[in-house]
């Protein structure tokens, strides 16, 4: 009898072996390799999604959260574009976070979000995200989901690769796809070569408020340089850039640039560079660039433009930067979880080249060089290469991965993923998409911790796979179950914009930290709060009429107001004064030129407006915040400049005057 | 007569826990609020079991014309009930001790509890006579004035205990952990009188 229990325990603990093995690894694959991929994409109503992805929006200029695998769209994170709907960049609060050296600017191209870490795994406490046309990062709070911080960077032009995170959320990497003069100048364009010169930028994170600052850029030839991966564990302390354009064409680059049959990775040891600036290493330069910051407990953002940048010269202080031959035109370069696997996507070759980490550190320790240029070392191609995935497909652009080993890498041409052995550079799977990935993404899967049960691939071309809209359609993203041997597509849903890059993080990192009201007793600090209806006034400083509103369901205080005159500047500063979860309020004025505000408990928010012509002009609550909302409005008198009609204001019978 | 003392005394001593806990807990759900509302009733005060949850039920309320619900100062009850527990859980525990000392007729037991059943009794009346004025004396001014299904102007008393379903509002009404303390607290003190009044009359 005994003896029965015994095996019966064994069979147990097999059992629970074979469930822990790979690909077994989320407990339910072997369940789900049974389930139908509809049942795999479903989220039943009233459950939540396993993970979040924050999309880019690309050209849209915006975040988006999606959950995961469900692709529900939870929210609309606007970075760098103006957003009606919630006021920002429209609201006096928010008009500083778009404003750069070149004044203000409304829209952006958003690429690469990416989620901060620690210990090489992600934490979910920010998104940083880059703006490849006017060079910026910004940083997007986890808690709040607003974007908290931008700031721009100087001596750049296309920050595109960008905006990727080191493994402890140490610096931030921004860079350079045009080169450019630096500083910059009027000169003939042809001159491009040996004139023009790029940056890469280091953004150092404040690991309690998240604060940026611009540490330190190091100048490098004009060549274009596309995309960056940090280095992650055993090469921790570099970070990896994709160059093209080393023939430094400035015209018709897709025959120009094309020339040569390899171009390089730039490694650059950022932690040589910190040792040189301890020393003392390193110019600073002007430079003008703006850094604004949403200060949360105030709801207002200021905007500092700022002049010094520290500028290393690689040419000056060796180690720093090398180059390594690498595959012809590369896009994306990816650096495995272990640190030792450089993947460098050749989009013009037919190969997939991976470089070994050790034996770039060995050709570097040995000063195995071929030849230099602009005085950085050129590394041997042969002694740095791990292996080259033979024939995966044609246009091979972005990898990652997960924690079994494999790699996942798009090729755009022949609108295919690959899933193949990083140690071995085998191919052990493919499958294709509809039509022409960019990027992908898998949670965790550009960190040491990936979390490989899904990956999302972001296709460029969309063609027949949806209903058709007229000739402009949204981009398809294509999920996949990754977790077994092979890979299972189980979701085709349109995305918003071009997300060119999307992190994904398990839930459980953030959903419980996630805000609900801001407390109007201790978290607003604006200076134009209304706190109780004992703050409701309204003040006139010249033209200018700073009316102290407050909203709860369901009526504004005041909602009748006169004695506005015409040419006067009207600034509603309106707190939501609810304190209840999910009861945001929304403000509109007929006639006013710029937006709505849509206001969350316990926050401040400013509009101004400007009257055009005599008359009555209602205004409203545009959020349906109750069962009474069509009764939250009010109106604004609007008299002759000559008029003397006394300021005044009242809720009911409770009229005031100053 | 010992362990009749230890158990008054323990008894009694059981009472302070209203100090510490609530006697009663109403909670709301409805579907806007999933989470629930709560309230817990103290013999000192009324608290929102979340930070806004009294706030965010005035503010529900006053849609139906519901007074908001009071403060500490604004009703006698908080400042009467502490003294009333305190001082019954004090004469009690002074009992406790005679009888410890066999100074005194366990019968003595039995006249604290019967005088602490009328005092609760005279409590939740006076509970229930807040809760009646509290869900029907109504804002004739409030925008939401509904009929019952007998033509009358609906109201909203919540229940004394138990449930009931209030507009889009499913109310609860149960006794807390202070309460409960109590109920074992007035066992032990029947005990006390059982056990006490046997020793006496052997003695």
């Amino acid at each position: 009898m005994k003896r029965i229990f015994r095996l019966f325990g064994l069979a147990l603990a097999t059992s629970a072996i074979i469930s822990c093995t790979p690909g077994g690894a989320n407990g339910n694959s072997s369940s789900s390799s049974k389930k139908s991929a509809a049942e795999k994409a479903y989220v039943a109503p009233g459950e939540y999604d396993e993970y979040y992805g924050f999309l880019s929006g690309g050209f849209s200029g915006q975040v988006y959260a999606y959950g995961f695998p469900s692709a529900r769209l939870l929210k609309i994170l606007p970075v760098f574009s103006q957003d009606p709907q919630s006021g920002y960049g429209y609201s006096e609060e928010t008009k500083p976070m778009l404003e750069t050296s070149y004044g203000f600017i409304p829209w952006d191209d958003l690429h690469h979000p990416d989620i901060s870490q620690t210990n090489g795994e992600l934490d979910g406490r920010w998104v940083f995200a880059n703006a490849n046309n006017t060079p910026r990062i910004a940083r997007i709070s986890l808690t709040d989901f607003e974007t908290q911080e931008i700031i721009e960077i100087p001596n750049s032009a296309g920050n595109h690769n960008s905006a990727f995170v080191t493994e402890n959320t140490e610096y931030v990497v921004a860079g350079t796809r045009f080169g450019v003069p630096i500083p910059q100048k009027d000169m003939p364009i042809k001159d491009y070569k040996g004139n023009f010169q790029a940056s890469t930028s280091f953004i150092s994170v404040d690991q309690e408020t998240g604060a940026m600052d611009l540490a330190f850029q190091i100048r490098l030839p004009g060549f274009n340089y596309d995309l960056a991966h940090p280095g992650r564990d055993k090469s921790h302390g570099w970070m990896f850039f994709t160059t093209y354009n080393t023939e430094e064409a400035h015209t018709l680059l897709e025959v120009n640039s094309a020339e040569r049959d390899k171009d390089f990775i730039t490694a650059i040891n950022w932690k040589k560079a910190e040792e040189y600036i301890k020393e003392g290493k390193g110019k600073i330069e002007k430079a003008k660039y703006a850094h604004n910051v949403f200060d949360s407990q105030t709801h207002t953002a200021t905007s500092t433009m700022k002049d010094e940048v520290l500028v290393l010269d690689p040419a000056e202080l060796p180690g720093i930067v090398y180059f390594i031959p690498s595959a012809k035109s590369p896009h994306g370069v990816d650096v495995d979880p272990t640190g030792e696997y450089i993947v460098s996507n050749g989009k013009l070759s037919a190969n997939v080249v991976v470089h070994s980490f050790s034996k770039i550190k060995e050709a570097i320790d040995n000063e195995n060089f071929v030849d230099e240029v602009y005085g950085i070392p050129i590394l041997d191609f042969d002694e740095t290469l791990a292996g080259i995935v033979e024939q995966p497909g044609i246009g091979p652009l972005h990898t990652e991965f997960d924690e079994r080993g494999n790699a996942y890498t798009t090729f755009f041409i022949s609108s295919e993923i690959v899933k193949w052995d990083v140690k071995t550079q085998e191919i052990l799977d493919r499958h294709d998409v509809y039509y022409s990935p960019g990027h992908l993404s898998i949670p965790g899967g550009n960190s040491r911790k990936p979390d490989g049960k899904y990956l999302l691939s972001m296709n460029k071309i969309t063609k027949d796979r949806y209903l058709p809209v007229g000739p402009e359609m949204n981009q398809p993203g294509q999920l996949f179950d990754i977790s077994g041997d092979k890979m299972e597509m189980i979701l085709d849903f349109p995305m918003i914009g071009e997300p060119h890059y999307a992190s994904m993080i398990h839930a459980d990192k953030i959903k419980d930290k996630s805000r609900k009201i801001y407390r109007l007793s201790s978290e607003n600090d604006h200076e134009r709060v209304v706190k109780s209806s004992k703050d409701v006034r309204i003040e006139r400083d010249g033209k200018n009429v700073h009316v102290y509103m407050g909203m709860i369901r369901s009526h504004f205080n005041p909602d009748n107001i006169e004695g506005i005159k015409m040419g006067d500047k009207v600034h509603f500063h309106i707190t939501n004064m609810e304190q209840d979860f999910d009861i945001p309020h929304g403000f509109a004025v007929m006639g006013a030129n710029n937006s709505e505000l849509l206001i969350v408990p316990g926050q401040t928010k400013t509009l101004v407006w400007e009257p055009q012509d005599v008359g009555i002009y209602p205004f409203y609550c545009t959020d349906f915040c109750s069962a009474l909302h069509q009764e939250m409005q009010g109106y604004i008198r609007v008299s002759p400049e000559d008029s003397d009609i006394e300021l005044s204001w009242s809720l009911d019978d409770d009229v005031h005057t100053n | 007569m010992k362990k009749a003392g230890i158990l008054m005394i323990i008894g009694s001593a059981l009472l302070l826990g209203l100090f510490f806990f609530p006697l009663w807990h109403i909670h709301l759900i409805a579907p806007q609020y999933p989470e629930g509302l709560g309230m817990n009733i103290h013999i000192y005060d009324i608290e929102g079991v979340e930070e806004f949850d009294l706030a965010n039920i005035d503010m529900l309320n006053h849609y139906i014309g519901m007074k908001t619900i009071p403060k500490a100062h604004e009703m006698w009850e908080f400042t009467v009930f502490p003294i009333v527990v305190g001082g019954m859980a004090a004469i009690g525990i002074i009992l406790g001790f005679l009888g410890f000392l066999k100074k005194i007729n366990p019968k003595a037991f039995l006249g604290w509890l019967i005088t602490m059943g009328v005092l609760g009794l005279l409590g939740m009346y006076d509970f229930n006579q807040w809760l009646l004025d509290y869900g029907t004396d109504l804002d004739p001014n409030a925008s939401i004035r509904l009929l019952d299904a007998d033509g009358n102007p609906m109201t909203y008393k919540p229940p004394l205990i138990g449930h009931v379903k209030l507009l889009n509002f499913d109310v609860d009404s149960w006794p807390h952990t202070g309460a409960y303390l109590m109920f074992v607290g007035l066992i032990l003190v029947f005990l006390a009188y059982l056990i006490g009044i046997k020793k006496y009359k052997k003695v």
